[in-house]
């Protein structure tokens, strides 16, 4: 896995990637997700859902309450915005540091357990934050209107120009809106992943799949796997909170829903759909939850009848009630069928689909493989 | 000298009496072996030794250190490291990662938070790994995931990523359990070669040819009591001993 890498295959690596993602405008128009606010997600869910790979991908650990963090970073970015102004930069630092010292906390006492007693223990946190963030510590969420930044707020590092500018967070004068939201969203995305992907080459990379294979004979190793488990954790919980700050840079507004536990279940299907443990996966299986959930949501009856309008009559009206039970508001119904597709044919996600594909085109030339080893792509 | 010293451990489970007054040493350099009937308590005896299980009284001297009380990660860094009756590897990991973590263990103590170093770029590691798979035989197989070895050559990577750290006490348990006469043989052949670079090592062992073609001096254990001690010839010609293992016959 990891001794058939070296630095310059990870750079051109790293180098097409980010080409890929700095160009989804263009190349993800003609399917109709060129757009800024998907293209935002895409980024932003991208970036939670590699995080969360570092911890459930390597270590196996499988974290149901990864939202709080989301959350948590939300609200310290809209209180960065209110209090310090409208630059996105102070924001996302602030929101990593408390999503970190909130993942130290929740970690240091969720990892007593291992396997499904560390998946209640975070679930039972992350909705303890919910619920929470509507009753108790609505002075500092706000309840139920959610948190959003006011013409009265001190903003003390945007001086003067506070008063009239516009309260959308904006960089050396650009507003983090559209595209240049994007842009902003991909650039951190690009780090993060720069980042994940060091962590996948490093010795520390290494413990954490020990952790993940056993952790007897790493007791037994002399090596203790609670620090090497927690500090997963806590760089996860970041990678998090940083991905809820962009979400407020993009729409200044943090709202408790967004530490609920379907939003914690979504991060889990987007890295199992693209496929746990690999660098890429987690990445593709938010892109694709995302524009499932953004243009088949969007399709109505309207929609599916101009696309079987070929169709003669007696079949078209048939052929769009049934199809038009899988959209709209019945997305849900086409993710479901796609992830239970997934998960029976290709366990390993997309990636296993796509490192199929590729063996498959080396294979036919009449070459086979040479190691035993079956070695997932990236 | 002396590297390990036991004295009056006693370890009950429930009404029944595991391990009766122990007292038990090992001479540095040298390898000893502890047999005895199914149920002696072995195992438990191995278990108390490196904090799997903790003894309800005596203590358990490594040097100077007392090994009571220590958690297992501690005990590997003080220099005890363990083989298991069942193969205990990094099953998903290839063979070479799977000695570049105990040599890393070994180097960096018990947590390093290397997140920005490369493992690949590591050559320390890497070839001081590499080395250890040829001195076992599995270094034309260092690139493949080890969950696919042979049991036979588990037990070879296991005992390589022992060897890897260097210790000064390799505990084994049961090495040749459950392995064919050829397979038995290669691991004997194996624990001698390794015997040269002066490791002490204990060995519970169930099959008389391993202990006999290895061991300097014997334990034989029996109900949770030592009931003999010394070089396997004594051993194999005390009464008691034929009498508790073999149940009188001759060996």
């Amino acid at each position: 896995m990891t001794m058939n890498s070296s630095p310059a295959r990870d750079t051109v690596f790293f180098l097409i990637f980010a080409a890929a993602v700095l160009t989804m405008p263009i190349w993800l128009a003609p399917i109709g997700a060129g757009y800024p606010d998907l293209l935002q997600k895409f980024a932003i869910f991208g970036l939670f859902a590699t995080g969360f790979n570092l911890l459930f991908g390597l270590t196996g650990y499988l974290s149901f309450g990864h939202a709080a963090f989301l959350g948590v970073g939300s609200y310290t970015a809209v209180w960065s915005f209110k209090l310090l102004g409208m630059n996105p930069i102070p924001a996302a630092i602030l929101a990593v540091v408390t999503s970190g010292i909130f993942a130290l906390a929740i970690g240091y006492v969720s990892l007593r357990r291992s396997g499904i007693y560390f998946s209640i223990l975070t679930l039972a946190f992350a909705q303890m934050s919910y619920n929470l963030a509507y009753s108790v510590l609505t002075p500092i969420t706000n309840g139920e209107t959610g948190l959003r930044v006011l013409e009265s707020d001190p903003r003390i590092l945007d001086g003067s120009a506070a008063t009239d500018g516009p309260l959308i967070s904006s960089l050396f004068g650009i507003e983090m809106t559209g595209y240049a939201g994007f842009y902003f969203c991909a650039a951190v995305l690009l780090i993060g992943f720069f980042v994940a992907q060091r962590i996948f080459r490093s010795p520390f990379g290494i413990m954490l799949r020990a952790v993940k294979t056993n952790q007897n004979r790493m007791n037994y190793t002399g090596l203790n796997p609670r620090p090497y488990t927690l500090a997963a954790f806590v760089i996860s919980g970041m990678y998090a909170g940083l991905a809820g700050a962009l979400m407020c840079i993009t729409d200044p507004l943090a709202g408790a829903e967004r530490m609920q536990w379907t939003a914690s279940g979504e991060v889990v299907l987007m890295t199992i759909l693209g496929g746990a443990g690999t660098l890429l996966g987690p990445i593709f299986g938010a892109a694709l939850i995302k524009y499932f959930e953004n243009i088949f949501s969007a399709f109505n009856e309207q929609t599916l009848h101009e696309i079987f309008g070929f169709l003669p009559d007696f079949l078209e009206y048939p052929v769009v009630a049934v199809s038009s039970l899988f959209v709209g508001e019945g997305w849900h119904l086409t993710l479901g069928v796609l992830f239970m597709l997934i998960v029976i044919f290709l366990p390993g996600g997309l990636m296993e689909g796509i490192s199929r594909i590729f063996r498959a085109f080396k294979r036919s030339p009449g070459k086979t493989n040479p190691t035993g080893a079956t070695a997932p792509a990236e | 000298m002396e590297i390990l010293r036991v004295e009056g451990v006693n370890k009950s489970f429930g009404g029944l009496k595991a391990l009766n007054n122990v007292n038990f040493s090992v001479e540095e350099g040298t390898v000893h072996a502890i047999i005895g009937p199914n149920g002696a308590g072995k195992s438990t005896f191995l278990n108390c030794m490196i904090g799997r299980l903790a003894p309800d009284t005596g203590s358990v001297m490594f040097g100077d250190i007392s090994l009571t009380g220590m958690k297992p990660y501690e005990i590997n860094q003080a220099g005890v490291s363990r083989v298991f009756q069942t193969p205990e590897i990094f099953a998903e990991l290839t063979l070479l990662e799977n000695v570049m973590i105990p040599t890393m263990a070994k180097r960096d103590g018990e947590f390093a938070l290397h997140a920005f170093k490369r493992l690949d770029q590591d050559a320390e590691i890497r070839d001081k790994a590499l080395h250890m798979l040829e001195d076992v035989g599995l270094a034309e197989k260092s690139g493949t995931i080890s969950g696919a070895l042979s049991r036979g050559d588990k037990r070879r990577l296991e005992l390589a990523m022992c060897l890897s750290q260097d210790p000064k006490l390799l505990l084994l348990d049961e090495p040749t359990a459950g392995m064919s006469r050829a397979d038995t043989n290669n691991t004997i052949d194996l624990l001698k070669r390794i015997s040269d670079r002066g490791i002490t090592k204990v060995v519970i062992e169930h099959d008389m040819h391993v202990v006999f073609s290895l061991a300097k001096k014997v334990t034989v254990l029996a109900q949770g009591t030592i009931i003999a001690e010394g070089r396997p010839e004594d051993i194999k010609g005390d009464p008691r001993v034929q009498e508790a293992y073999l149940g009188g016959a001759h060996l």
